[in-house]
């Protein structure tokens, strides 16, 4: 027996998502549960089943190098524009 | 961004959780966290295996085709859900063949309202509109557990038990607009199930002494679940000019409902195992798994 993880898909043209898991001796009997489970009422148009072992499994994210100034949360602009405004003498009476 | 860490403390996971913080199957997590996440999910899976035993009784005798089907539907459907469940459950480290041993042998709990007969077509009703009613009150709240591959499951069951409800309504609906000997039918249900419904949601603990809310497995406490039930589901039983057995019952001016003490001996008395049928159930649950063990093999033989 082994575990296959079941990702659906709800609609056409959405992301399949993880549904959640069958075990089973095989991929025909992977297949069989995750009909039975995951599709009976047709509220998948799609399923992905992916036995467990074959899924390589990402989640250290490494930020040695300090890359904030790839997103918008690396540039703070508040102060800047405000000096900015008073030099240009179009800040506003607030 | 770096992904936020799970703490690999207990105290620092405590505060994860109760800060919204989700968990995944290969995450680290303290032993009493999984432990507590074995029990409750494991007694869900339970109270879906056994809660259809009492539909099941009525599936050769309900009253016409249309209402066999859907009662064998949402039969099948309970059975999906306790599937979906014990595989949540296996992932947490206790086998589902470990799961059914335990229930079997009494050792293992399931949800006070499936230890009681369904006398009537009236309590077939009422146990597919009400107390899927009161157990989807439990479940939408568990659309936010802290242990994520549950919540996810949960939008599915939760899906699946809305239709539920409609049949029993439907049912319900079918009987008070009927016979006069058809609405006292569904009278009779009501009065019988009142007091295991509103034990259903459990004793009334301040929320923070409920280990299951601490560690976030549950979001609302049993009280307020009880308040929510009684607020959506008694202005639909009393416009259908039924009673509920309760003299006590009503809703205050600040909104809360006011009611008769559950009885809490029997819940107690009912879960441990002393349930009107709950011998008969677990011994015909014991049959079958003796008697399907074959499948099993087949299976595991392939």
């Amino acid at each position: 027996m082994s575990v296959w993880e079941v990702f659906r898909r709800e609609r056409k043209g959405q992301p399949l998502e993880h549904a959640g898991s069958v075990e089973a001796p095989d991929a025909n009997f992977a297949e069989a549960w995750a009909r039975e489970q995951y599709g009976r009422r047709g509220e998948s148009v799609a399923l992905w089943l992916v036995p467990r072992d074959a899924i390589r499994d990402v989640e250290d994210w490494a930020d040695e190098f300090d890359l904030k100034y790839r997103r918008v949360d690396g540039y703070s602009i508040k102060a800047r524009l405000k000096e900015a405004r008073e030099r240009a003498g179009t800040a506003g009476p607030g | 961004m770096a992904a936020v860490e799970i703490p690999r403390d207990e105290q620092a996971f405590l505060e994860y959780v109760q800060g919204g913080g989700q968990v995944e199957t290969t995450d680290w997590m303290p032993d009493d966290y999984r432990a507590k996440l074995i029990k409750f999910i494991e007694m869900h899976g339970n109270s879906e295996l056994m809660g259809v035993l009492p539909e099941r009784e009525w599936i050769l005798r309900a009253p016409t085709l249309q209402r066999k089907l859907a009662l064998t539907a949402k039969v099948q459907d309970e059975v999906g859900h306790a599937q979906l469940i014990y595989r949540v459950v296996e992932d947490l480290g206790k086998p589902r063949e470990q799961c059914l041993a335990d229930l079997v042998d009494g050792k293992a709990k399931f949800h006070n309202v499936f230890h009681y007969p369904t006398l009537s077509w009236g309590d077939v009703g009422v146990i597919a509109w009400l107390v899927d009613a009161a157990a989807i009150i439990s479940q939408k709240a568990l659309l936010k557990c802290s242990y994520a591959p549950y919540a996810r499951i949960m939008k599915k069951i939760c899906w699946e038990e809305s239709f539920h409800i409609l049949h029993g309504r439907d049912v319900i609906l079918a009987m008070v607009t009927g016979t006069p000997e058809q609405f006292e039918l569904v009278q009779e249900a009501l009065d019988r199930w009142w007091g295991p419904l509103m034990q259903f949601h459990g004793n009334p603990i301040p929320s923070d002494e409920d280990p299951m809310y601490r560690w976030r497995i549950k979001s609302q406490g049993n009280g307020e679940a009880r308040q929510q039930f009684l607020d959506g589901y008694v202005p639909q039983i009393w416009e259908l000019g039924l009673t509920v057995p309760d003299p006590k019952l009503r809703k205050r001016d600040d909104g809360d409902w006011e009611f008769s003490e559950p009885d809490w001996d029997e819940l107690k008395h009912v879960v441990t195992g002393h349930g009107p049928k709950t011998e008969e159930r677990l011994a015909f649950r014991r049959r079958f798994l003796e008697q399907e063990q074959w499948v099993r093999d087949a299976v595991l033989a392939a």
